[in-house]
């Protein structure tokens, strides 16, 4: 295993320099909430992040010192060779030698780029020997974490409020990047990660531990990480995965053990308590209530908040006859989704109760008034059904 | 030469009105369709970047939903590359190609015609996908599956726009090896020919190896869409990762398509304005070559997060710094020729120049993006949209900029407006660097691309690079100013206005004959 | 071929035709034929109509430009350079129909080598998925019973094959002044050419599988399909070509046409072996 080094701002003092020039260019402009001016990789919190730091530091000094040797003499030709200055044009146009050393040295310069690269892509492909093994799935817009080998299963949603994005609500600080339940993992373990996605390629991405790794429906794939310090990091889905790309944060708290397992105790409760709850019946406006949370988290995006979709595109559900028809097409639909169509089958993602109540949701809400209750009993009875 | 001692059989005049446009065989005629449709696509996709940059000006969402911000992005990409950067080098290689190998027209003139007008052709139908129920496609450029398979209607629209422009792309190519390969003055061997042509005949070989694929990639799409295949389904033994080969195998040719012309313009200018033959011909040539081979070898380092086994990636890296050899020699040969020179600065040489320079600026973040595991960090950040404006931007279309500034007075025979020519390079050059430079700071501080709605950390960087990009587009206004006056009018040109320049089209008069080199000059 | 005097006057001037009306005309026919289909794909009523008018804009199109080609060769118009371009521009053409194969072998490659050992291994999603081939996917439960490729396709081999060397003789007919041998071994190509493409039919219509089977149907359909469009466009230039010959139009020297779908018919042929390998037999 690779040991972190200590974080090695190799280029800082320059980069320093350049950002107060920018920061001075951007003087005249109106401050914002967070003025960063970062530019830099940022902070790494792994052994591969701190590596990858390092590499990508050595390889723009080099770029940097081929520039030098490059464009200092075309400069000095710009300058010295000029018509205007009266210089004469030479008449040579080959030399056999030069050409030669300069299609050698790049070679060298090259081997050298590639070594420790080589070295550094072999360590980040092994995911052999983890402590522990999460399934990522990603779904149109959001992370599913599946703990393997332990019962706990959850769905990681953005947090961040609409109103917050169309400028209703002023920002804060993790704007875009908060979920409602973040990823937990024990501090200094190799955690494994297997991604796979139920409908578009999505990827996982948290900067702070070089770990980019595309979903991919249908496929697994794998990545690790092992994280020292304690805290929480934040990054995003990196591809494009629709109109919810840019919404799809991805955070992750790493604790310390004691805390983790205590964490995992609570999970467990969660997931009695949920089941407890899929027998019991609920009246319209319990229902409802949860449903608009359910709606606003999962189907929003696409059929909008207003039911009214975007013509064309997403059907609008208020009206829709569907979601005043029949109740079982209406479950079944949510359910399973229609195949080659954004509409996913949510009976994966969802529990029983949440399907239940974002089903009365819609069945009620705009201009649908079918005062229709759906009863996560008959979600289940709907379920067992299909599997026959 | 006089060209008007021979009177062709029954076409020696330009047939007058549209129909001289509509019908025209004549490879001057339709370079100028080219360059004028390419030129209205500029403004068009660029008109798009501007939307896209005044949603990202600020966080929040102000001007436009997801949905159609993502519209916006890929159509703006899509635009760029078939409808405006691809179209203005086959214009450029029409006006150029039979002029600098005294060639009296192309080979196929008639075929060459229809390769332009599948161009409107293909622009109605991607333009029309605004329009349609859904909205343009929104998937990005790259049209990467299962997303793709769920957008609407416009997606088909968009596949077989897409096969238009591929089979006008193979019939302009072939157009152009076979005027190069046959129809060369006697004298004029493959090792005489002006750098401009040998870019091209490379150019139009990729061409033509590549653009079927693509074909090949968008049909079985069009297929999984509408016809129940399973290409890209896991539930039916296909792969989403399958198409991303065979896209990015058309899509690397694809990006040196777009450069090596510029290399050809560039290769021009400069001698001319050091005055001072081009440095290494020989092996310029061979450089170009082996970009072109190494360009078929090199296409997985856009798909280095899918997660491809260890070999595949570590081959992939390194073919693709392989590249960075002969582009090196490129470079190294440039600065060799202006070495001694005696140089002046009119605007085609500071483009030419500023391009030199830019483009190994981006060269340098591609070489950043080879290696894998710094690959891994910023793939899909507003890193790699700065590299690729660096190489697509200040590479191909400043490049662009500067033939045009450099063969306008040969085309219209008028010179244009040098002070104002200047003040366009200096405003675009400075407005460019404003937009673009910060999105490395961006991409490296962790902002991914293709996002309407970013966090509050990016947000004085975002502001920077809108600003730059209002600027650059208010610049590029200007530009269509010059060349309007240009062509309308203004001090006659005479056959020579650069005084070293040595190629074939300087013979002529400006603008050439309707028919230039119909017998064929000697070359010594 | 006696060519005009006019033209013999300046014999080393490469024939650059008039304006033509038909490359634009190829133009509106292409958006109206693709605009057509979208239509009929979403189901929209206009969208046959639409479609019959492309492809009969297109008919008019190739009749009026081969057509000019014809009488501008006739004519004496072509000389040795043109004739050049002509080979050359059949060259390329070619190679770019080669990639287009290229693309799709590749497809059916990755598929094959790459993509069913990665679903195989991915038990966490597939359970007790085997990497065998044929295969309809994980996620169908179907069994694909392939066409055997000793039957049909084998003998569809020796069809093509001699349908090259038919070919070849009539070249031989038309190089040594055998009027009767050249249109005698088209008229056997084309036969071969349409026997060929009636037993792909049969075929498809017998196959115990649809292109909506998976990879496996996908793959099949797509080559195959793809192939015999190929060759029922080459059986339709033969035809044309077997026509010119009929109306005396080519020379033991001059025939390029001929040449041209010659080329177009063994790269055909190469195309066939290549499938019968990797999608029959393999
Ligand atoms: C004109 C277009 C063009 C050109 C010329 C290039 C040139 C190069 N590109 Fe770029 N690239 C694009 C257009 C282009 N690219 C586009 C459009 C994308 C994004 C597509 C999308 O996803 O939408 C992309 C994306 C892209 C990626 C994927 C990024 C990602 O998505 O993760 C990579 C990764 O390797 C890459 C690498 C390179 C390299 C190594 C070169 C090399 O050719 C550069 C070589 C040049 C130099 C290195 C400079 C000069 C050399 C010297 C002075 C010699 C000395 C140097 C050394 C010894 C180091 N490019
Ligand atoms: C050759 C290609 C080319 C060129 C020239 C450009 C030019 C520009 N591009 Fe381009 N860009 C691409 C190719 C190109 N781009 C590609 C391939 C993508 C990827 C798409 C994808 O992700 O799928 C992309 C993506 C892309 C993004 C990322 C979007 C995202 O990921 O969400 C951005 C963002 O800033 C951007 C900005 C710009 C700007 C500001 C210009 C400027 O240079 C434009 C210059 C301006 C003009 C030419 C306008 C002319 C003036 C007018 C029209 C008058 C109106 C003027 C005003 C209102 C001021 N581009
Ligand atoms: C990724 C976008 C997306 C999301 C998220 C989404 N849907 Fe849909 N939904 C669609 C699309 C697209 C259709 C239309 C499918 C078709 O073509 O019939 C649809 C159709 C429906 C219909 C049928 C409407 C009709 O009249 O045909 C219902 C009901 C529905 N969705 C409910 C939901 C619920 C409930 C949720 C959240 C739990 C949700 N959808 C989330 C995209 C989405
Ligand atoms: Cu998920 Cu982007
Ligand atoms: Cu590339």
């Amino acid at each position: 295993m690779i040991e972190p080094k200590h974080i090695d701002r190799g280029v800082g003092p320059y980069f320093c320099a350049i950002r107060s020039l920018i920061a001075l260019l951007a003087g005249a402009l109106p401050a914002s909430a967070r003025a960063e001016f970062a530019v830099n990789l940022p902070a790494p919190a792994s052994a591969l992040a701190q590596q990858i730091f390092d590499l990508h530091t050595t390889i723009l000094w080099v770029c940097l010192a081929i520039l030098i040797v490059v464009f200092v003499p075309m400069a000095i030709a710009l300058i010295r060779h000029r018509r205007a200055a009266g210089h004469p044009a030479a008449k040579f146009h080959d030399n056999l030698k030069v050409e030669i050393a300069w299609t050698l040295v790049p070679v060298l310069i090259l081997i050298a780029m590639a070594w420790p690269a080589t070295r550094l892509v072999a360590s980040m492909k092994d995911t052999s020997k983890s402590d522990l093994t999460i399934k990522v799935t990603g779904h149109q817009w959001k992370w599913e974490y599946e703990y393997l080998g332990e019962d706990i299963r959850f769905i990681s949603n953005t947090s961040t409020p609409t109103t917050q994005i169309d400028g209703g609500q002023s920002k804060g600080e993790h704007y875009l990047l908060e979920v409602d339940r973040p990823l937990v993992v024990p501090a200094g373990q190799k955690i494994r990660l297997v991604l796979t996605s139920s409908d578009v390629i999505h990827s996982w991405w948290i900067p702070a531990f070089g770990v980019k790794q595309d979903a991919i429906p249908g496929f697994i794939r794998e990545a690790w990480f092992t994280v020292d310090k304690t805290g929480t990091y934040r990054g995003q889905c990196a591809e494009l995965c629709g109109v919810g790309h840019g919404f799809m944060p991805v955070v992750v708290e790493v604790v310390g053990d004691g805390e983790f397992a205590a964490w995992k105790q609570q999970q467990k409760a969660l997931v009695a308590a949920a089941t407890a709850g899929a027998t019991k019946t609920y009246a319209l406006a319990e229902l409802k209530a949860l449903g608009e949370k359910v709606y606003g988290a999962n189907c929003a995006a696409c059929h909008q908040p207003t039911g009214m979709g975007i013509p064309g595109a997403f059907p609008a559900l208020s009206g829709s006859k569907i979601a005043t028809g029949d109740r079982s097409a209406h479950i079944d639909r949510v359910m399973n989704g229609k195949a080659n169509t954004a509409m996913a089958a949510f009976g994966a993602q969802l529990s029983d109760l949440d399907l239940a109540a974002v089903i009365t949701y819609e069945r009620n809400s705009w201009n649908n008034a079918t005062g229709d209750l759906v009863q996560p009993a008959d979600i289940a009875a709907q379920r067992s059904g299909s599997a026959k | 030469m006089n060209s008007d001692a021979i009177a062709l059989d029954d076409h020696s005049h330009a047939p007058s009105g549209v129909m001289r446009w509509l019908t025209s065989t004549n490879h001057k005629d339709i370079g100028t369709l080219y360059l004028c449709f390419s030129l209205l696509m500029f403004f068009f996709a660029g008109a798009l970047a501007m939307l896209i940059r005044a949603e990202l000006f600020q966080p929040g969402l102000q001007l436009f939903q997801p949905a159609v911000f993502n519209q916006l992005t890929t159509m703006h990409g899509l635009i760029m590359i078939f409808g405006a950067i691809m179209p203005s080098l086959v214009g450029f290689a029409n006006w150029q190609v039979p002029l600098m190998i005294g060639a009296s027209d192309m080979a196929f003139p008639r075929l060459n015609n229809w390769s332009f007008w599948l161009l409107p052709a293909a622009g109605i139908l991607l333009i029309s996908t605004f329009f349609v129920p859904g909205g343009a496609l929104a998937g990005g450029w790259t049209m990467y599956p299962p997303l793709f398979i769920q957008g609407g209607i416009a997606y088909d629209i968009a596949i077989l726009a897409v096969h238009i422009l591929g089979v006008s792309s193979i019939m302009g190519a072939i157009n152009i090896i076979v005027t190069i390969l046959n129809m060369r003055a006697p004298g004029m061997t493959l090792m005489k020919m002006p750098m401009f042509v040998w870019t091209w005949l490379i150019t139009a070989f990729l061409l033509v190896a590549v653009m079927p694929v693509l074909a090949c990639a968008i049909t079985m799409l069009l297929a999984d869409r509408n016809f129940g295949t399973h290409f890209f389904d896991a539930a039916g033994g296909g792969d989403p990762v399958m198409f991303q080969h065979l896209f990015w195998f058309f899509g690397h040719p694809e990006v040196y398509i777009m450069i090596l012309p510029a290399f050809g313009i560039v290769s021009t200018i400069i001698p001319t304005f050091a005055r001072k033959p081009l440095f290494g011909y020989v092996s310029m040539v061979y450089a170009v070559a082996s970009i072109a081979f190494l360009s078929f070898i090199v296409w997985a380092h856009h798909m280095f997060t899918t997660g491809m086994p260890l070999g595949g990636q570590l081959f992939f890296m390194y073919t693709t710094m392989l590249i960075a050899i002969p582009t090196g020699i490129k470079v190294f040969n440039w600065v060799a020729t202006l070495w001694r020179g005696s140089i002046s600065f009119e605007t085609p040489m500071l483009f030419a120049l500023a391009f030199v320079f830019l483009f190994t600026i981006g060269g340098f973040s591609g070489l950043v993006l080879s290696l894998v595991p710094v690959d891994i960090q910023l793939q899909d950040t507003y890193y790699v949209v700065a590299h690729f404006h660096y190489v697509l931007f200040s590479g191909s279309a400043m490049a662009i900029m500067g033939g045009v500034y450099y063969w306008l007075p040969k085309w219209t025979g008028h010179l244009y407006d040098e002070r104002l020519g200047k003040i366009h390079f200096w405003l675009t050059a400075v407005a460019f660097n404003i937009t673009f430079f910060p999105m490395h700071f961006l991409g490296l501080a962790g902002m991914p691309r293709r996002i309407p709605d970013y966090a509050l950390q990016f947000a004085d960087f975002n502001r920077i690079a809108s600003l730059g990009a209002f600027l650059l587009g208010a610049s590029q206004l200007l530009w269509l100013y010059i060349v309007i006056k240009c062509v309308r009018g203004g001090a006659p040109a005479g056959n020579q206005p650069w005084d070293g320049a040595d190629t074939l089209e300087w013979t002529q008069t400006s603008p050439p004959p309707y028919h230039s080199f119909v017998i064929p000059p000697l070359v010594k | 071929m006696q060519a005009p005097a006019e033209y013999a006057a300046h014999a080393d001037v490469y024939y650059v035709p008039p304006p033509s009306i038909w490359p634009i005309v190829g133009s509106v026919a292409l958006l109206t034929l693709a605009a057509g289909f979208v239509m009929v794909l979403h189901q929209m009523a206009a969208g046959p109509l639409l479609m019959a008018l492309g492809a009969a804009i297109l008919l008019v199109m190739l009749c009026g430009w081969f057509g000019a080609v014809i009488r501008e060769s006739l004519s004496g118009k072509y000389d040795a350079q043109v004739d050049a371009s002509f080979r050359w521009g059949m060259v390329w053409f070619i190679f770019s129909e080669v990639m287009f194969f290229a693309g799709f072998f590749g497809a059916l490659f990755y598929a094959r080598n790459v993509a069913l050992s990665m679903l195989a291994d991915a038990q966490l999603l597939w359970p007790g998925f085997t990497a065998a081939w044929p295969t309809a996917g994980p996620g169908m439960k179907t069994a694909i019973t392939p066409v055997e490729a000793w039957g049909i396709p084998a003998f569809n081999t020796l069809v093509l094959l001699s349908s090259g060397a038919t070919l070849t003789w009539a070249h031989r007919g038309l190089q040594r002044g055998r009027p009767l041998q050249l249109k005698l071994g088209l008229a056997l190509t084309i036969a071969l050419g349409v026997l060929f493409i009636g037993l792909q039919i049969h075929e498809y219509g017998a196959a115990a599988f649809t292109i909506r089977d998976g990879i496996y149907g996908a793959t099949f359909y797509l080559l195959t399909g793809f192939h015999g469009f190929h060759v029922l466009l080459g059986t339709v230039m033969l035809s044309v070509v077997l026509m010119r010959s009929l109306a005396g139009h080519f020379t033991p020297a001059r025939h390029f046409a001929f040449v041209a779908v010659a080329w177009y018919w063994h790269f055909v042929d190469v195309i066939w072996l290549l499938l019968f390998i990797f999608v029959y037999c393999l």
